[in-house]
């Protein structure tokens, strides 16, 4: 007979003993994301500044990119110099890109400002640095496969850098055809991979307290105070 | 509280004061500003799309260029023919010191600039006698007459500039063999526009390599000049630059800085120019590494406390629960 009740809740989780691989890696992931801290309801009282948005923003436009990318993908590269629909497609994912770094960075600054690594999360902030790297390595195989002058430029000059130290034996900035196997697939692999992890370690560990915050009991204290006067 | 306690702290599952919170509204409703934000900037500004230079406009617009340029190919003279690896071993390419990354490498890409960039595509249509003429005699030559021709005439070309450019009308007389009729050739084949053809099909039918056309293009002043014209080059932060009025790159600023020191500078004549790309490269590849591993850096972990910018983020949080001392 089966132990399982509440998916999810600690009991569940506690009593189940697991008889397969399945099994283990299900009862590993309940007990490191439970439910309610995967999808909370509540947050933290300190978790109120506009600054939290940004992270936010920058999943919505890395999933406008992706969407208006799709649709250049069966466009085909050449398809935005030919097709008005297509120029608008390409100009939604040139702004949306635009969009993306701009909220990533306000994001990561203000993350540096708000020490988000305390609190044994360094690995947060290693995944989401890693992420704007990833980012701008996507976004820069996207400038060489414009198929215009600045693609011709672009990668014209990047070449000299890659060749400087090697890379440019491996990675061809001037061969059209790697690079747009590397902007469409695997770099947007890596950073919807790298963002995944990002988005887990902080539902994970949860969103860090402020600098100095007091003890929490002592806060409670203070708004229950609050409260019954 | 020492830095482990209040680490410790930190990490403890928050058991204080919540607020309600609901992710999904919260990213609905990014996403439709997101949405509404991207819609409104492309109907409004559109996105750059600058068309491609072709050898056909440049052979056009700067005949006199494509022509040198076509020579120093032969003669081994040009950007690629003296380029180094990964294309050729005429030099060993940039280093760091004793770290010769570039010359460890070795050729991958191999470019022979005279046959690639000319007497290939010459040989690949029917060409007036003249030049069917000059690509025999230049074929049934040996190398070191070849090279003596193209360099020597190389020297003559180049010797005829000044400010105003080339003057062709006025080379030095002299033995250079068939060289002037194939750079003639390969200059009408460029203005008739089936050199374009011959440079992007690469004697293929399927072909999604550019590399030898954009080396010859970039050979020339051609694309060069129009990059400068559209503040592209690398010392006037060309890197994030985008052609037109558009933002580029802008998230590439703390690559392109680099460059706009005069120790890296190209127009100062800085002293680290010659392997700017490769010292740079590894600055930057200390600085990711540094900023990705921040939260273990002594020192750089510790500014958001020293600077008070956190007082903002949490100023209600702090104006209502307070702050512990430190």
């Amino acid at each position: 007979m089966s132990t399982e009740t509440t998916p999810g809740s600690h009991a569940a989780v506690d009593d189940f003993q697991p008889t397969t691989w399945t099994g283990s890696i299900r009862k590993k992931w309940l007990e490191t994301l439970p439910p309610e801290k995967m999808l909370p309801e509540n947050q933290p009282a300190y978790v109120a500044s506009w600054i939290y948005v940004f992270g936010m923003l920058t999943i919505t436009a890395l999933i406008i990119v992706i969407a208006s990318g799709c649709i250049l993908t069966i466009g085909g590269i050449q398809w935005f110099h030919e097709s008005s629909i297509g120029h608008f497609v390409n100009s939604l994912h040139f702004w949306s890109v635009q969009l993306f770094f701009l909220f990533m960075i306000v994001h990561l600054w203000g993350k540096f400002w708000m020490a988000a690594w305390r609190g044994h999360r360094g690995l947060t902030w290693a995944t989401g640095a890693i992420c704007f790297m990833a980012g701008l390595g996507t976004a820069f195989t996207g400038y060489t496969i414009t198929t215009n002058f600045n693609a011709q430029w672009v990668a014209f000059e990047s070449k000299d850098v890659m060749n400087a130290v090697g890379l440019g034996s491996i990675i061809n900035v001037t061969n059209l055809g790697q690079m747009v196997v590397l902007h469409v697939v695997l770099l947007p692999l890596a950073v919807v991979a790298v963002v995944a992890m990002h988005v887990l370690l902080v539902r994970k560990h949860g969103v860090v307290p402020p600098i100095d915050a007091i003890d929490p009991e002592a806060a409670v204290a203070t708004e229950t105070a609050e409260v019954s006067s | 509280m020492s830095r482990k306690e209040r680490n410790a702290f930190y990490a403890r599952p928050w058991a204080g004061p919540n607020r309600h919170y609901d992710i999904f509204k919260e990213g609905a409703i990014a996403l439709t500003v997101t949405a509404v934000l991207v819609v409104a900037l492309s109907a409004l500004f559109s996105s750059p799309d600058d068309p491609s230079l072709t050898y056909q406009g440049w052979a056009q617009s700067a005949p006199d260029n494509f022509y040198a340029t076509a020579v120093s190919q032969l003669a081994g003279t040009s950007g690629t023919a003296t380029y180094g690896p990964p294309y050729n071993n005429a030099s060993d390419g940039l280093s760091v010191g004793p770290i010769a990354l570039q010359k460890w490498t070795g050729v991958t890409h191999p470019v022979d600039t005279a046959n690639d960039f000319v007497i290939t595509p010459l040989t690949s249509q029917v060409e007036p006698n003249d030049v069917s003429a000059a690509l025999k005699t230049w074929n049934a030559a040996t190398a070191d007459q070849q090279a003596k021709w193209a360099g020597d005439y190389d020297t003559a070309v180049q010797a005829t500039a000044d400010d105003n450019g080339l003057h062709l009308d006025a080379v030095a007389k002299g033995d250079y063999g068939p060289v002037p009729d194939l750079a003639k050739g390969l200059l009408a084949m460029a203005n008739s526009g089936s050199y374009d053809n011959a440079m992007t099909a690469q004697q293929k039918f399927f072909q999604t390599d550019q590399t030898k056309q954009l080396l010859m293009m970039g050979d020339g002043s051609y694309m060069d000049d129009k990059a400068t014209a559209l503040n592209l080059q690398g010392n006037t932060w060309g890197m994030m630059n985008e052609a037109g009025s558009w933002p580029g790159q802008i998230w590439l600023a703390f690559w392109s800085v680099w460059y706009q020191l005069p120790a890296f500078n190209n127009a100062d004549g800085g002293t680290l120019t010659d392997n700017a790309d490769a010292i740079i490269f590894f600055i930057l590849v200390l600085l990711i590494l540094m900023f990705i591993l921040v939260p273990w850096i002594p020192g750089v972990r510790d500014l958001p406390r020293w600077v008070p910018v956190h007082r903002l983020v949490w100023k209600s949080y702090y104006k209502k629960y307070g702050r512990a001392s430190s």
